[in-house]
């Protein structure tokens, strides 16, 4: 089976079934993706395909063959500098940090469509991915600053 | 405590894993990051004492020995460190320590780490500065007095020389170490990095989806494991078909894990693992088994019911007195007004975004775990057990945790992993579903209380009866505790901090079912619901200012001790003298909340603001919420907090706290409840124990730090008791409705 994987293409041995979040975590080693509910009801495990933002733990690897892939090792490049990494760090957004990659996904998706959202569709945009800690006043100021920086790179 | 000691390349090896400032140990990488700091590139580290190595390259590396959950804490004590040592915080790096008794105490819980390791970390710093210094005076043969260490050098004023950290390591090193009493620590002005919001040394790292979390580990050859557990607790196998199991394609092996005999402690829970070479087909093996389980005395657990039971009990009996001031009778019979009421609130689980996971390795040495845990020598301790090894044969590495609040103190899941991977010969990695997490927690303990006080005609508190039954932590220890140890009562209950006149404490047991854990602020989370409810309904009878009524009781400025009064206060574990309990520092943190809000402001009608006050983990915090109420339709449209914890190291990490520790308290004052019936867990996701999610966090949260010179204090929990009480009154000065059970779901829709 090939999959398309941060502009790569990538062969992998497994079932169509298996889902898209542990072929990425397991067989193919990008363990920024992470599992936290296996129910796309956290958005922990948040990828792009083709661009938008899909729960890599209900996508199964047939659904994803023939999309492009984007996953948070693939959002900003090596360096991680995307608007939104950039103004993660400058907001001191995470604290366990272990939601934050799926954050990150669903609100580049969301300001690749809407570049400047309001606080209302920011909610929207990112109310599936659950932060245990309670980061969410800076996630919203954070995507804010991005959007005004020209957020969708 | 630790005392600063000098030590040699070979035991910062056995501390860390790795070669001081040198390489990572071959066995010990793990994925392309090994979970620890970070790969260390020079060889020439030089151990100045157990915590500080510098290389000759001015590499300095900083060991953090407590565990990275989210306070910041891996950024927090090392820049305390580097601050006395005056390194350029630019050029450190922090590892991360293995679990080793050498660190003193790694167990991160308890709001702790700071307080108890402030000093000890200007200690290492200073010893560092001075024996850096010391070098420079011996290489320059000039008095020491003459040589001042700054930003990774040593600077001679007289003649102008300077030498660079690095240049000074080898022969720092190899000096003896200074008497710990003598040294002289930084003036508060002097600071650098102390009280500065220095940016988390992780950060890039998550980001960029690089950080290493505990499932983030992979060793050659491993197994994944996923393990169908008793669906109650003390529950046994009775039969399995695991056939089925063994059918699906990647499943490598079904193991039986029996439970030990004796207290449930950190024991796994009796269960049937399926192996597989990945995740998936772990999950899928596991579906596929048929498992039946042999009842046990808490397959008919009934929660609903045990509250009844809880709230009948405190509202009936008379327990036994904790702590006691006055003839309470005496000044209700005499009351002009005679207040009332009872508060009961649910198990709660702790569901971290990250559920347990651990990997294990074992060989003839000893066994290796890789682990998201908030105490390692927890782990060493319970694998040594399970496996008959020494503690020192269990090496334990701690990875990042994605959230802990208490769970992950427990190395339960640990030894699941050690004892896998003993059977199997491989190194196994044991995954927690989130119906694992949420099924088989420690759980939160349920309480009941009942309060009735005594108003006199000037709306005066003269009386103060409360009575309370909460499941003891103690019985998942030794299932025959049935009432809270006066640790427990320490949080709140036993140690309101009022001048009522007239006062009579009572504890009444609550015979255990569930496995009982601590999460995050403990038994502040049902006491400080139940105290600040109280005193909001006492204002209302007495028609008071909820904000005046808690100055009123309070009262004077002073000192409290409650030893007089029959009650021995635990105060976290320090002495009193250390650190004082002072109401006028309480009452300061509520006026400098008021500052902040429009407090008495006129609002619309279905708005109210509610505010509660809490003493926890020695230090002081208030809460103010703004709700609104529509159509029975709940929304918590502002929080805003104020906390006195004395000297704060990292301001940035301490408002991430407060905004993160106020959600936490709304969360489950919403909506957090975990139920059981037939002995089972009725919830098993988010979909039915749901935590808050950004469209339901208030678009206002701010927090305020009141400045303090007085000893650091507890920041990770205590913002979260006050939280749910001034949600609740809120509930009240918008609708007139008293809520006195949580969660507020089951009364509004929470929005």
């Amino acid at each position: 089976m090939k999959l398309n994987v941060n502009g790569e293409e990538r062969q992998l041995d497994a079932p169509a079934e298996m889902p898209l979040l542990w072929a990425l975590r397991d067989l193919l080693g990008l363990r920024g993706t992470r599992y936290a509910c296996g129910q796309g009801l956290c958005g922990s495990c948040t990828v792009h395909l083709d661009g938008k933002p899909v729960r890599s733990c209900l996508t199964t690897l047939e659904q994803a063959t023939g999309a492009e892939v984007t996953t948070i090792e693939g959002l900003g490049g090596e360096a991680g500098d995307h608007p939104l990494q950039q103004a993660w760090r400058e907001h001191g957004v995470p604290q366990c940090g272990y939601c934050q990659a799926g954050q990150l996904m669903s609100a580049a998706a969301l300001l690749r469509d809407t570049p400047s959202p309001s606080d209302e569709e920011i909610d929207s945009a990112l109310a599936g991915n659950l932060c245990r800690c309670g980061t969410y006043a800076r996630i919203r100021a954070a995507v804010h600053a991005a959007a005004e920086q020209g957020g969708d790179a | 405590m630790n005392t600063v000691q000098l030590i040699s390349r070979r035991r910062f090896l056995a501390l860390t894993g790795m070669t001081a400032g040198g390489l990572v140990l071959g066995a010990s990488v793990v994925g392309s990051r090994p979970g620890l700091a970070g790969v260390l590139d020079t060889a020439q580290g030089q151990s100045l004492n157990l915590f500080v190595t510098l290389s000759e390259d001015g590499a300095v590396d900083i060991v953090a020995h407590r565990s990275e959950m989210g306070t910041g804490i891996r950024t927090s004590l090392p820049q305390v460190v580097a601050d006395e040592m005056e390194a350029d915080w630019s050029r450190v790096r922090v590892i991360q320590a293995l679990g080793d008794p050498a660190y003193g105490s790694q167990n991160t819980d308890g709001s702790r780490s700071v307080r108890d390791f402030y000093h000890t970390m200007r200690q290492m710093g200073a010893a560092a500065r001075r024996l850096l210094e010391q070098a420079a005076a011996q290489h320059w043969e000039v008095p020491l007095a003459e040589c001042r260490a700054s930003q990774h050098r040593v600077l001679h004023s007289a003649s102008g020389r300077e030498l660079g950290f690095g240049e000074l390591a080898q022969a720092a090193s190899a000096l003896p170490m200074p008497a710990l009493d003598s040294l002289p620590l930084k003036a508060a002005e002097d600071f650098r990095y102390i009280g500065t919001g220095l940016e988390i040394v992780d950060l890039d790292d998550i980001v960029t989806g690089r950080a290493v979390y505990g499932a983030d580990v992979v060793l050659p050859e491993m197994l994944y494991a996923t393990v169908a557990r008793s669906p109650w607790l003390d529950g046994h196998i009775a039969s399995f078909d695991a056939e089925p199991a063994r059918a699906v394609s990647g499943v490598k092996d079904v193991v039986e894990l029996r439970a030990p005999a004796g207290p449930r402690g950190f024991q796994p829970i009796e269960g049937l693992a399926v192996l597989a070479s990945n995740t998936w087909s772990a999950l899928q093996g596991r579906q596929a088994l048929s498992v039946s389980w042999r009842d046990s005395s808490h397959s008919d657990h009934d929660s609903a019911s045990y509250l009844d039971g809880l709230e009948s009990s405190v509202r009936e009996n008379s327990g036994t007195v904790v702590r006691q001031r006055g003839d309470v009778d005496a000044a209700l019979s005499a009351a002009s007004q005679v207040v009332e009421a009872s508060y009961r609130t649910p198990y709660l689980a702790h569901a971290p975004m990250e559920p347990p996971v651990a990997t294990a390795r074992v060989s003839v040495e000893g066994c290796e775990v890789w682990t998201c845990t908030q105490n390692p020598q927890a782990v060493q301790a319970a694998v040594a057990e399970a496996l008959d090894l020494k503690p020192e044969q269990v090496k334990v590495h701690v990875t990042l945790l994605g959230g802990g609040f208490g769970r992950k103190s427990k190395p339960d899941y640990c030894v699941e992993a050690a004892r896998l991977a003993a059977h199997s010969g491989k190194p196994v990695q044991v995954v927690w579903s989130r119906e694992d997490d949420i099924h088989h927690d420690y759980f939160h303990a349920p309480c009941a209380q009942y309060y009735r006080a005594a108003l006199d005609d000037q709306g005066a508190v003269q009386a103060w009866l409360a009575r309370q039954a909460a499941t003891p932590i103690g019985s998942t220890f030794d299932a025959s505790v049935d009432t809270l140890d006066d640790g427990s009562l320490s949080q709140t209950f036993a140690s309101i901090p009022f001048a009522t006149p007239n006062l009579r404490l009572e504890s009444l047991p609550a015979p255990a079912h569930a496995r009982i854990g601590w999460l995050r602020s403990v038994y502040n989370i049902p006491f400080a619901f139940g105290v600040g409810s109280f005193v909001d309904e006492l204002a209302h009878a007495a028609g008071k200012d909820p904000a005046q009524m808690w100055l009123d009781l309070i009262g004077e400025d002073r000192e409290l001790d409650f030893s007089e009064e029959g009650f021995e206060y635990s105060n976290y574990g320090r002495s009193l003298a250390d650190y004082p309990y002072q109401t006028g520092r309480l009452k300061a943190v509520l006026r400098a909340l008021l500052e902040q809000i429009p407090w008495g402001e006129e609002l619309p009608e279905g708005q109210g603001w509610g505010l509660s006050l809490s003493n926890s983990f020695l230090s002081h915090t208030a809460v103010a919420s703004k709700v609104e109420v529509r159509d029975g339709k709940l929304r918590v449209l502002e929080m805003h907090g104020a906390i006195d914890a004395g000297r704060v190291v990292n301001p940035d990490r301490v408002h991430a706290q407060m905004e993160g520790g106020m959600l936490f308290g709304l969360s489950l004052a919403l909506m957090g409840e975990i139920s059981f019936a037939d002995g089972q867990v009725q919830q098993s996701n988010f979909h039915d124990y749901p935590v808050v999610s950004l469209a339901q966090s208030p678009r206002v949260i701010r927090s305020h730090i009141v400045t303090s010179d007085a000893a650091p204090s507890g920041v990770g929990e205590p913002p979260t008791p006050p939280s749910a009480p001034s949600i609740a009154n809120a509930v009240f000065a918008a609708t007139g409705q008293r809520i006195r059970e949580l969660p507020l779901r089951k009364h509004f829709t929470v929005l």
